[in-house]
């Protein structure tokens, strides 16, 4: 009986309950910053909470088809991305994942040697780096063109015989650039070929080749946020022969490398919206992107003093990035949120600290252009009338935060 | 720190009422470059580099303070302390400037019912581009006696 009742909760989902308490239309613009659940997801989902609950260490029959279970995961997962099924590790998420990319290489070898990470990979892996760089590693950030493309011929010169990991973003999150990572894979390997090369893939899984041996990567994290999977799981690939320690010990689940209970539900809900994702890969890109470029070309005509940031045609499908001259960000955000419409902002008014974003000044951009900047993210939901309605919205809210503004554009 | 909003319908504001009221509606900003009053002082703080600059221009007559106007570049507190400043000087028939001066962050932010502490430091300055704006006034008056 309960389980019928958790049924229906299900099947109603988030949305639904959303527009009952907010009683007015939203639309959302931050995809990047994550997804909701597909129903057929929650749907896949639903089966490993009440009804198949097993532990899958359990040797009993309720273990073993937990086990099955995570096995089949783990199965699909290795063969969506071109590996094999003893190379994928589940982590509680893309955060975890880049800490064990990074931490566990390095604790694999003594924290002995030089690590390269670029300078604008996401917080997870910054802050990783940061850290052990005050803890006596030698760190080295890779500089970006203003395109936000990866510095290449620098980061040649940068590999050497100590380096022990290079870690680039597939596709950054706040500026949508896309990189080149099988040519930066041979480019690393042809300098040093026992560094290991790892990429954050979190914002590239719903649009973009994740071949691991076509990248050529070493490495690869990935995540159920972002891909309209549930929030708190993610993966993280590991080419056989790779030396790591774990982050989490234990159990010894995952063949040692993460211990704890595997979370199935969680686990399912990832992998069914990661085979989602990669079917409709290639037709979602071209939707949104005609989308994406229509929302670039008229707020560049509409509104005046507004610069796109990051390369104009490698960059994600689904991500606009603008920054707008004499307007400050979370001003900006929060007048749009007013108007029914989530963005997001790599204002400092957005941090715990007092700069802006630091992926806008790798890119060479000035604080204060940088303050006044806007990340608009299309996904699975969006759709022409939204973006219009947008494109309606935006130029009044830039014009009116600049008439406050004290300062000139 | 009590009243900053923490409603338990899912959808309450970082910020408290107070803020967000001033932040959509706020008083006696200045649209062009500069009032289309008579103002006889004018004070700026901040940077836009820091993200937060703040331009005030003040009538004084008598020792009063009868009219006032603003500019701002910053986030939403930064517009709403401004704001809240203005109505604070110019409420009741004008604020003596000998008590317009002793103005603080502090005030500021009591009046606007509390702000997250990260914001404090950085979009509270409207107190000191006010005593910019009173000096102002008191130095061009100076020079002409």
């Amino acid at each position: 009986m309960i389980y019928r009742g958790n049924n229906v909760g299900a099947r109603c989902g988030v949305p639904v309950r959303i527009i009952i308490i907010m009683n007015k239309k939203r639309y959302y613009f931050d995809y990047a910053a994550t997804t909701p659940v597909d129903q057929r997801v929650v749907v896949a989902m639903e089966p490993y909470w009440f009804k198949k609950y097993g532990n899958p260490s359990g040797l009993y029959f309720e273990g073993r088809l937990a086990k099955q279970v995570l096995d089949e995961c783990r199965q699909k997962v290795a063969q969506l991305i071109n590996a094999d099924s003893d190379e994928v590790i589940f982590t509680s998420g893309g955060s975890e994942s880049n800490n064990l990319a990074i931490t566990g290489v390095l604790a694999a070898v003594n924290n002995q040697g030089k690590i390269i990470v670029s300078a604008i990979e996401h917080k997870s892996i910054l802050n990783v780096a940061k850290y052990w760089q005050q803890r006596g590693v030698t760190v080295e950030f890779c500089p970006v063109l203003s395109s936000g493309l990866v510095d290449e011929k620098k980061l040649a010169g940068m590999i050497d015989k100590k380096t022990i990991l290079v870690s680039i973003i597939y596709a950054n999150n706040e500026i949508g650039v896309v990189q080149d990572i099988s040519r930066i894979g041979r480019i690393i390997k042809k300098h040093n070929p026992k560094t290991y090369f790892h990429t954050d893939a979190c914002q590239a899984m719903n649009y973009l080749d994740i071949d691991v041996k076509k990248l050529g990567v070493d490495l690869l994290t990935f995540n159920g946020s972002k891909i309209y999977g549930p929030k708190g799981v993610g993966g993280l690939y590991a080419k056989k022969g790779v030396r790591m320690e774990p982050l989490i010990m234990g159990g010894g689940q995952e063949r040692g490398w993460r211990a704890g209970t595997e979370n199935i539900p969680l686990i399912v809900g990832m992998t069914e919206a990661m085979v989602i994702a990669r079917r409709i890969c290639g037709a979602e890109a071209k939707r949104v992107v005609w989308l994406r470029d229509k929302i670039i070309s008229r707020v560049l005509k509409d509104i005046p003093d507004v610069v796109l940031n990051g390369d104009k045609n490698k960059r994600l499908a689904n991500n606009v990035n603008i920054s707008v001259a004499g307007a400050e960000g979370e001003s900006l955000l929060l007048y749009l949120d007013e108007a029914g419409i989530a963005v997001s902002t790599g204002s400092a008014c957005s941090a715990s600290d007092l700069d802006p974003s630091h992926v806008l000044l790798a890119i060479g951009q000035d604080k204060a252009l940088a303050h006044g900047s806007l990340r608009i993210t299309l996904g699975r939901w969006s759709g022409e009338a939204g973006v219009d309605y947008l494109l309606s919205v935006l130029p009044k809210i830039v014009e009116r935060v600049r008439q406050m503004s004290a300062v000139n554009n | 720190m009590n009243k900053v909003s923490k409603k338990n319908d899912g959808v309450g504001w970082v910020y408290s009422d107070i803020v967000k009221e001033h932040f959509i509606h706020p008083r006696h900003f200045v649209t062009g470059e500069q009032p289309e009053w008579e103002f006889n002082g004018v004070g700026e703080i901040g940077s836009p580099a820091c993200g937060d600059v703040m331009r005030i221009w003040v009538r004084i007559e008598k020792g009063r303070i009868t009219n006032i106007g603003w500019k701002t570049f910053g986030c939403a507190s930064a517009i709403a302390s401004t704001s809240i400043l203005s109505e604070m000087v110019v409420g009741s028939g004008g604020m003596e400037i000998n008590q317009a001066k002793k103005i603080t962050a502090k005030d500021i932010v009591k009046a606007l019912g509390g702000l997250p502490s990260q914001k404090i430091h950085c979009s509270v300055l409207g107190d000191q581009a006010l005593k910019k704006a009173i000096d102002d006034y008191e130095k061009k008056k100076n020079k002409k006696l």
